[in-house]
């Protein structure tokens, strides 16, 4: 008897299966990972966990920069230029905002500063949540919509709000999987998979709350665009390795989506053909 | 005249944003202003003058999430 030599590896690409890629306001994004760029244990470790992630985008805030007559300033210039070398696109948020007010003027600094007109629009409600006051979000994107913005709003999984997101000039939209930071995955996957369903053209990107690989693949298993994600991986024991399984199971979820998984059951179903069964498989008799 | 900076008391004799900005080492393409709660383009910062109390803010790249 030979044996044969197993035929090589098949090779599949690394992401979208499909062939599509991602698309944010017309523009293809060669990844479904958007990495947040805070809370690392160091400034090489964020480069090297972003390269991990194969991330096409990168998101970024502002901070008041002191006077450098002050002798305590360059943060800010200092991460202007680490953040730089990623080669990641930026997405500027207006994380920390509570009003259409404070939102809309930082989305204007953002975009003179990073000179995008990318926006993740964030407008905060309640503090021990950091659940999105939906009120003054749609208010904010509808003005920075109607203002050439290309808004990313940080939303929840309602599809009253999502629908009126979109009435007010947003194509994507970024409902949460659970509060920020809780790494509890997704709390309401009923309710997110309402939302695919009801919008099955938009994009939608689950931000926040994920804190596993698996919640990831989860998400992008019910058919989301994307995952952006940052505490998981800046809080990890070893970010740049956690980046790149987050980075391995948002491409299978993706690809189990398009796959088509079965439907689940409540009972059992032989996988086995029962057609030819040998006697022992019969009537039960001795 | 005193200002709020950043959300900090500051005595300056800078009359307008432009002047203050440069005053303070920053490079005018670096950072991004408001005033009293209102951006300030670049290009407006000469022309937008200092007043006694009002709150000046100065944001440059973060982190975020």
């Amino acid at each position: 008897m030979t044996i044969q030599q197993a035929a090589p590896a098949k090779s599949f690409p690394p992401t979208n299966p499909s062939g599509k890629e991602l698309s944010l306001y017309g523009n293809e994004i060669p990844s479904r990972f958007l990495i947040g760029s805070a809370q690392y244990p160091s400034p090489a470790i964020l480069l090297d966990a972003i390269a991990a992630s194969r991330a096409g985008i990168v998101t970024v805030s502002l901070r008041r920069e002191a006077g450098k007559d002050a002798g305590k300033d360059g943060a800010g210039q200092q991460f202007w230029s680490l953040i730089q070398q990623s080669g990641a696109r930026l997405l500027p948020n207006t994380a920390g905002c509570k009003t259409v007010k404070e939102a809309v003027n930082t989305a204007h600094m953002a975009r003179e500063l990073f000179a995008t007109r990318w926006i993740k629009l964030e407008v905060i409600g309640e503090d021990d949540t950091l659940q999105p006051d939906v009120f003054a979000l749609v208010e904010a994107a509808r003005i920075l919509c109607a203002e050439g913005f290309q808004v990313f709003p940080y939303t929840t999984d309602d599809l009253v709000v999502a629908d009126k997101l979109l009435a007010a000039g947003c194509e994507v939209l970024m409902p949460w999987g659970s509060p920020i930071g809780s790494g509890r995955g997704l709390n309401n996957p009923f309710a997110l998979r309402a939302l695919r369903a009801h919008f099955p053209d938009t994009t939608l990107i689950v931000d926040a709350g994920i804190g596993l690989p698996s919640q990831a693949a989860q998400a992008m298993e019910l058919g989301y665009d994307a995952i952006l994600l940052n505490t998981a991986v800046a809080k990890a024991g070893d970010p740049v390795a956690m980046a790149s399984a987050f980075a391995q199971a948002i491409e299978a979820g993706h690809a189990a989506f398009k796959a088509g998984a079965i439907e689940a059951r409540d009972m059992a179903c032989p996988s086995t053909p029962v057609l030819g069964s040998p006697f022992w498989h019969g009537d039960g008799s001795q | 005249m005193k200002i709020q900076l950043n959300g900090a008391s500051l005595d300056t004799e800078e009359n307008d944003l432009a002047r203050l900005v440069a005053t303070l080492g920053h490079e005018a393409d670096k950072v991004a202003t408001a005033v009293d709660g209102l951006f300030v383009a670049r290009t407006a910062r000469a022309q937008t003058p200092l007043r006694e109390g009002c709150a000046v803010e100065i944001l440059a790249p973060m982190e975020g999430g």
